[in-house]
């Protein structure tokens, strides 16, 4: 409480405590809800509504031209075992195999991209002239339009006349070119790359953030014990700004499991990267099929709510809420 | 030279390669798009860092094809309408979820966490249908109205840890003077809130304008396409010849003004994302 409180009106009668306990307390309340009640309509009508939506649909047979005159099929979009053969989504192989490649993909290149990320963010960290510079430059890929950056990808994994083939070439790495984006052995380190490249900015920022937090005392103590610099980034600086660097996981994370444009530019609906949102997608749109993409969609959902659930419940006294205003 | 003086000077040498080495990776791919977009066809598949001949051939045929100019129409006003938007309900409700104690206020901030977590994917067929009920089906407003799925939660999440900064006094003396949390709002949080606005507003624009699922989806004909969409399926008469040139002189186009943005804005967008994580 500050002093102007103190010679406020309400002090005077100190019977009805702060003024948080009287009718200005009431009328903030209700403004607050008043304010919130906007907000709270569009996310029902373009999240809570259409979830629920999907989750029924996912149990009817309803197709993308009649939406309205549907029939519960029960869980036979999921799981059906009819004439000594499964059908479903959960009996696709193809499905399977995109879970396989949405969590190959989602842990490589969140694992690369922490890595390359603390690598960037300890140089912009650095005193260095030109650093203002260095900074606006690795942001660049993060501004870019992923299907700009896909796009500018394809171009040089180009096959024939790309540059990376080029490169590689003149350098006695490969013999023959390599098609980056159709061999299915390759493909999927493509996507990778790409990822890699667009979204290494993110991470190394929120490194960077965590670094400039971190007390100066420690180092210069470390300075004059003579300790090896990299001990110290060992010892010092990675478990301290790891609380921040599991935020940026997290976050990442959760984007990388429902990873859609970047996949789809690139190898189009190759199975071989197949992600479970071009896979819901294919489903939903190109074979019309909303019953049955609508259940992979489901699925995708619960995988990714399951994770958000683990993620808030072990590191709930980490992630502050804000109990205080 | 010392070994000590030595060690030094490997270590400088050392870390300017590495910057040099992280520049020429986040530039090189964006800077060869330039020069292909440069190029005239039949320099088109020679390798080289400069182009030999120069030719605006490329951007010609791009800004020739009038579903590309809609296109670039379309996305500016999307990306400006949700932006709007995302803004006007963001600041009120960050007022509320900032400066105001009320019960159920962390339930309502984790169900904005957890819209933000969405897979866009889990409600592709439920917004289907609400954008064909309102029949907003291929119509820019459909996209603005989607779009808030994914800008708005961001937009408060964000306003409110810059809200929750403001000093207590300024608001106890609007209180004191008998005004109403509206006024409060507009005439001293809103002077104040700027920066933050402009923060924000920024990254929401920028997510809007790169969005591709929900385009690609919700629009049906060239004439109501956004630029990710129109780009992702420029192709040429062949479906195995990709007409590069036009491709990467679009790309180019839709980019620069995100790169300008982001070089004068830089500061405003380090501080915004941040803040939407590290504090949240």
């Amino acid at each position: 409480m500050s002093t102007t409180l103190e010679s406020a009106p309400a002090a005077a009668r100190p019977q009805q405590g702060r003024y948080r306990s009287t009718k200005v307390r009431r009328q903030r309340v209700r403004a607050a809800w008043t304010f919130l009640a906007p907000m709270l309509v569009a996310l029902t009508l373009v999240a809570g509504w259409p979830l629920l939506r999907t989750f029924y649909f996912s149990f009817t047979d309803a197709t993308l031209s009649d939406l309205s005159n549907v029939f519960f099929v029960g869980l036979e979009n999921y799981l059906v075992y009819d004439d000594g053969q499964w059908y479903g989504v959960l009996a696709d192989p193809i499905w399977w195999r995109a879970v396989w490649n949405t969590a190959y993909f989602s842990v490589v290149s969140v694992s690369l991209e922490v890595v390359f990320g603390i690598i960037v963010a300890l140089i912009l960290n650095a005193e260095f002239k030109g650093r203002t510079f260095v900074r606006a430059a690795v942001l660049i890929p993060w501004a870019i339009p992923t299907i700009v950056s896909a796009q500018m990808w394809a171009w040089m994994l180009n096959d024939q006349f790309g540059i990376i083939n080029q490169i590689l070439m003149a350098l006695g790495i490969i013999g023959a070119p390599i098609a980056w984006t159709a061999d299915a052995s390759y493909s999927m380190w493509a996507v990778i790359m790409v990822d890699v490249w667009k979204t290494t900015p993110f991470v190394a920022l929120l490194a960077l953030a965590a670094l400039q937090m971190l007390p100066k005392d420690c180092y210069e103590a470390a300075e004059v014990d003579g300790i090896h610099p990299v001990t110290v980034f060992f010892k010092v600086t990675l478990p301290l700004i790891t609380p921040a660097l599991m935020v940026a996981v997290i976050f990442r994370l959760l984007d990388a499991l429902r990873v859609f444009d970047v996949i789809y530019v690139l190898t189009s609906n190759s199975t071989s990267t197949m992600s479970m949102s071009i896979y819901a997608r294919q489903q939903l749109v190109e074979f019309q099929d909303v019953g049955y993409g609508s259940a992979a969609s489901t699925l995708l959902f619960l995988i990714i709510a399951l994770a958000t659930i683990a993620y808030l419940y072990l590191g709930r006294n980490r992630l502050n809420l804000g109990g205080d205003a | 030279m010392t070994s000590r003086q030595f060690n030094k000077l490997a270590t400088r040498l050392g870390f300017w390669l590495l910057v040099a080495f992280v520049v020429v990776i986040a530039v090189f791919p964006f800077y060869y798009a330039v020069i292909t977009s440069f190029k005239p066809s039949s320099d088109l598949f020679r390798v080289e860092l400069w182009p030999s001949t120069w030719s605006l051939a490329n951007y010609v045929q791009v800004f020739t094809q009038r579903s590309f100019i809609q296109a670039i129409f379309n996305s500016i006003l999307i990306a400006t309408s949700v932006v709007f938007i995302a803004l006007l309900l963001g600041i009120t409700a960050s007022y509320a979820l900032g400066r105001v104690r009320f019960r159920g206020r962390s339930t309502v901030l984790l169900v904005i966490l957890g819209v933000s977590m969405f897979p866009q994917v889990a409600v592709l067929s439920g917004l289907f249908e609400v954008i064909r009920a309102l029949n907003l089906y291929n119509n820019p407003g459909g996209l603005i109205l989607s779009y808030t799925i994914f800008t708005l939660p961001f937009t408060v999440w964000v306003l409110t840890t810059f809200m929750k900064q403001l000093p207590m006094e300024l608001e106890e003396a609007a209180i004191m003077d008998g005004a109403t949390p509206w006024i409060t709002i507009t005439k001293v949080f809103l002077p104040l809130m700027w920066p933050a606005m402009a923060t924000t507003g920024l990254l929401a624009f920028i997510a809007a304008w790169n969005e591709f699922l929900f385009a690609l989806t919700f629009t049906l004909t060239d004439s109501q396409r956004t630029v990710p969409v129109a780009i992702a399926l420029l192709s040429g008469g062949s479906a195995y010849e990709l007409p590069w040139g036009p491709i990467m002189a679009a790309s180019v186009v839709v980019t620069v003004p995100l790169v300008i943005l982001v070089i004068i804005f830089q500061r405003r967008i380090v501080s915004g994302l941040t803040a939407g994580a590290v504090k949240g």
